[in-house]
């Protein structure tokens, strides 16, 4: 019978949850889970939020990308969600059109995002360019495109994510799309043979790729950043392309259902200041919306610079975004 | 019927009821939950059907598979004694308990293109190995589900009753004679069984499928009702998917519980079985190379994930007690709802096929309902149904343990039900002729027949529960880690090393929690 006290001596502990009353305002922000973690920005920009606020920020993770979207959707106007933090521009006019958002009020004016800013709803935080990342003591012949990725020898093979999974999968969707137009189609299936596999989240190929299972993965630009700058370690880069970089822009917007207004708004000019973006680099490992006055961390200007910014603008993601999908699936089915 | 009796008591009723009824409501009423919130619909597309053919084949494949070389497997562990057996039978549940993502980066790490496989045979010419694909989605879920199966297999071996061994012994009957009179009939009660909880696994296979797949080409329903759900918020969708999921297990787990034939071996004196058979070189090889090959292909992998992990689980931060600590108490808390719903679930389905053989039935099949569900129907349901009246994020640990219960109620309904079966109508009813009291009847005559089942089905249940992601994603707080949560977290932030020693302290807790649970089920019991 021992067993049984065991499990009921369990069971106590797990059942008084946290129910802590709070004197000061709260506000709560919606993110994904790197956000939060602790090697994410998530504890520094709570620490340099909550020295100005006289509030408490509680940042919560709630999946990425379109799963962050859901989730309020799921939520609805009863969320404890003030802000979402983590949208990017190829969702934000689909969660524009659920009417859930408010706008922010004026744009700063001197946001380093690479295309002028005229979005009311959403404010961008971060940005990067979407890559093909490489071992460079093991791949010698570098593609150039994804021509000639195409026309690699056959065991060359990338591992990518699945674009209704995962932000990456989908940029690069919208990468070959805008690109190639109506080539897309062509340009996968004859891509077909070099994907290893595709998996559910951006962890999972990277994890392979670093296994060495294969011999690019899709990422960004920065993602060689973290390797000089937290691991000293100059074997990583990213593959420029001809064809020019898919870009993500990450933003943060307002919930109309929030109760705390004008703290979140307080957040989001917050968000564009430097206590916040000087944190991005380094933690987030991509552009920061507003570059730091010192200029950006050392190991940051080895990164390649597309010659050409590839984004189409929210409404036309939208558009495009289904029957891209539809072609992607019919190119990699056959 | 020869026993009439044992009536039905009221508490069997309310016990065996309500968690039938919790059973319904987390899997058909987190659907209509779903459905009802749903403001859009559209039918399912071309795309989707062709995700259905492939689950059902992949699944098919993978059960089938699983199956056929648990057989050898389990009758090599039956009736061979040899050193560190025990331990063996015990490690056997790990595959089956690893989460999916570090199971596939343990068998990439031994497995893939360059994996200590494909490095071992490259100088000898030979092109790295490639996994990926159908046949590496079967591959895993052969990984996967081959040591449960063999464990569910073994299971039946040890419920033939030491006597008929030596019954067998005695009248000099051959290995093929003794295969003829005890095991076939042993493999047609347990088989069916075994392969639909291997099937129905599959069914709802997810990160597996899309790490190991290729493409989407590898695209199960459990995939099409994600991006229902999450990728383009068609509630509806996602609900029609999980009932057409519901429809294909619920046809497959009736005609496994038709085909299976109950067993009749008369009872005897709970004796360890002896073995006089399979003392020829011919079977002691092939009992041998089966358990070898049973090693390399599952401990190997395992081997991979230590070593890996091995460095870094030294260097973890603070926050990993806390986060571990969560894991237990939900684990445990969930493997203890399992075996009392289970036990009650068990009790209520023997006293009506005492009666309605064809309802217990049914009964049973239901119990099995939660493998066909969708974990992300059923979190998102339940969200729907919670939210209006408390906020999700208050019940995180207690709705995660809850939901995990019910998930791994399946096996151990599978578990406990046959040997729940064979003590009452061996002991029950002796205990019955000998004028027992009811309490007295379960300590003496039940209770000891049950411990090595319950103790492996609340090893199973707390195991599977310390490895899964799913449900706690969607309802767990900010201040909540679970070890599942903190590794992927890591993963997501560049921090691979470090979410491998994590991995390494899942792994480690997982199997400790198992090999207590499953060893406490095994200790003497005095009966007198």
């Amino acid at each position: 019978m021992k067993i049984f006290q065991l499990f009921a001596a369990g069971l106590c502990v797990a059942l008084p949850i946290s129910a802590y009353a709070q004197d000061k305002p709260e506000l709560t922000i919606y993110t994904y889970d790197s956000f939060v973690s602790d090697w994410g920005p998530g504890p520094a920009v709570e620490k340099a939020f909550e020295e100005t606020c006289e509030c408490d920020l509680k940042l919560v993770a709630a999946g990425d990308g379109a799963a962050l979207l859901s989730r309020v959707l799921l939520e609805g106007e009863r969320t404890d969600a003030d802000i979402v933090l983590g949208l990017d521009t190829n969702i934000t006019a689909r969660a524009t059109e659920t009417g859930l958002f408010a706008p922010y009020g004026k744009a700063p004016s001197y946001l380093d995002v690479p295309i002028p800013w005229e979005d009311k709803i959403f404010l961008p935080y971060d940005w990067g360019y979407f890559a093909f990342v490489y071992d460079n003591t093991k791949l010698s012949d570098v593609p150039d495109s994804f021509e000639a990725l195409i026309a690699a020898p056959d065991d060359l093979k990338i591992v990518i994510q699945d674009p209704r999974s995962s932000t990456p999968g989908l940029g690069l969707l919208l990468w070959v799309k805008t690109a190639y137009g109506d080539r897309a189609p062509e340009i996968w299936e004859k891509l077909e043979p070099k994907i290893l596999t595709v998996t559910k989240g951006w962890s999972e190929a990277y994890g392979m790729f670093t296994e060495g299972e294969a011999d690019m993965v899709l990422s960004y630009t920065t993602s060689p950043a973290y390797h000089i700058i937290a691991e000293d370690d100059h074997t990583k880069s990213a593959a420029s392309f001809k064809e020019g970089h898919y870009m993500q822009i990450e933003v943060a917007g307002k919930l109309a259902s929030s109760d705390q207004q004008e703290l979140a708004d307080d957040f989001l000019k917050f968000m564009t200041s430097p206590k916040f973006q000087d944190i991005i680099p380094t933690t987030n490992w991509m552009y920061p919306a507003v570059f730091p006055y010192s200029g950006l961390p050392a190991g940051f200007e080895t990164l390649i610079t597309p010659t050409e910014s590839l984004i189409v603008d929210p409404i036309e993601a939208e558009k495009t975004r289904d029957a891209a999908l539809a072609e992607w699936l019919t190119a990699l089915s056959q | 019927m020869a026993n009439r009796t044992q009536p039905i008591r009221p508490i069997h009723f309310i016990a065996g009821g309500g968690a039938f009824a919790l059973l319904l409501v987390l899997t058909i009423g987190t659907v209509i939950a779903v459905w009802t919130h749903a403001e859009i619909g559209s039918g399912l597309s071309s795309s989707d059907w062709s995700a259905v053919r492939f689950t059902l084949s992949q699944a098919f494949v993978s059960a089938s598979v699983s199956i056929v070389l648990a057989i050898p497997v389990a009758r090599a562990l039956a009736r061979r004694k040899f050193r560190g057996r025990a331990l063996m039978v015990s490690f056997l549940g790990a595959p089956f308990i690893l989460p999916a993502i570090v199971a596939v980066l343990g068998i990439v790490a031994v497995w893939g293109r360059s994996g200590w496989v494909s490095q071992a045979i490259a100088p000898f010419g030979f092109s790295p190995l490639n996994i990926y694909g159908y046949f590496g989605v079967v591959f895993a879920h052969v990984f996967f589900n081959l040591p449960l199966a063999t464990r569910l297999l073994l299971q039946g071996w040890l419920s033939i009753p030491a006597e008929h061994f030596r019954l067998c012994a005695q009248l000099d009957m051959s290995p093929s004679e003794i295969g003829k009179h005890l095991e076939r009939p042993m493999l047609w009660s347990v088989l069916p069984g075994a392969f639909l909880l291997v099937f129905l696994l599959c069914i709802s296979s997810f990160a597996v499928v899309l790490a190991l797949g290729g493409g989407p080409r590898a695209t199960t329903v459990e995939l099409a009702i994600y991006q229902a759900l999450r990728f383009d918020f068609d509630l509806s969708k996602a609900a029609l998917l999980a009932v057409v999921q519901f429809g294909l297990c619920t046809s497959v787990a009736l005609a496994c519980i038709f085909i299976a034939k109950p067993t009749n071996f008369a009872f005897g004196l709970d004796r360890p079985p002896e073995r006089w058979d399979g003392k020829g070189t011919f079977h002691i090889i092939c009992d041998s190379i089966s358990l070898i090959l049973l090693t390399l292909f599952l401990f190997l992998p395992l081997l991979a994930l230590f070593i890996r992990g091995l460095i870094p689980i030294a260097h973890l931060p603070i926050k990993i007690y806390a986060a571990a600590l969560n894991s237990v108490v939900i684990a445990v808390g969930s493997a203890m709802l399992t075996i009392v719903m289970s036990l009650a679930l068990a009790a209520l389905i023997i006293r009506i096929a005492r009666r309605r053989k064809r309802i217990s039935q049914i009964v049973e099949g239901l119990g099995f309902l939660t493998l066909a569900a969708s974990p992300f129907v059923i979190g998102t349901g339940l969200f729907i149904i919670i939210n209006p009246y408390i906020s999700p994020f208050a019940v995180a640990l207690p709705v995660t343990a809850l939901i995990n219960a019910a998930m791994s109620l399946p096996f151990a309904l599978r578990i406990i039900l046959p040997a729940m079966t064979r003590a009452e109508d061996h002991y029950g009813t002796l205990g019955d002729s000998l004028g027992m009291e009811r309490w007295t009847r379960f300590r003496i005559a039940i209770w000891p027949r049950l411990k090595r089942p319950i103790g492996f089905a609340a090893g199973l249940s707390a195991a599977l529960s310390m490895g899964d992601l799913g449900v706690i994603a969607l309802f767990a707080p900010p201040d909540i880690e679970t070890l599942p949560l903190m590794m992927y977290r890591l993963m997501a932030a560049y921090q691979l090393k470090m979410a491998s020693g994590v991995a390494l302290l899942l792994i480690s807790l997982s199997l400790i929690l198992f090999w207590l649970f499953d060893r406490g089920g095994q200790l003497e019991h005095h009966t007198r």
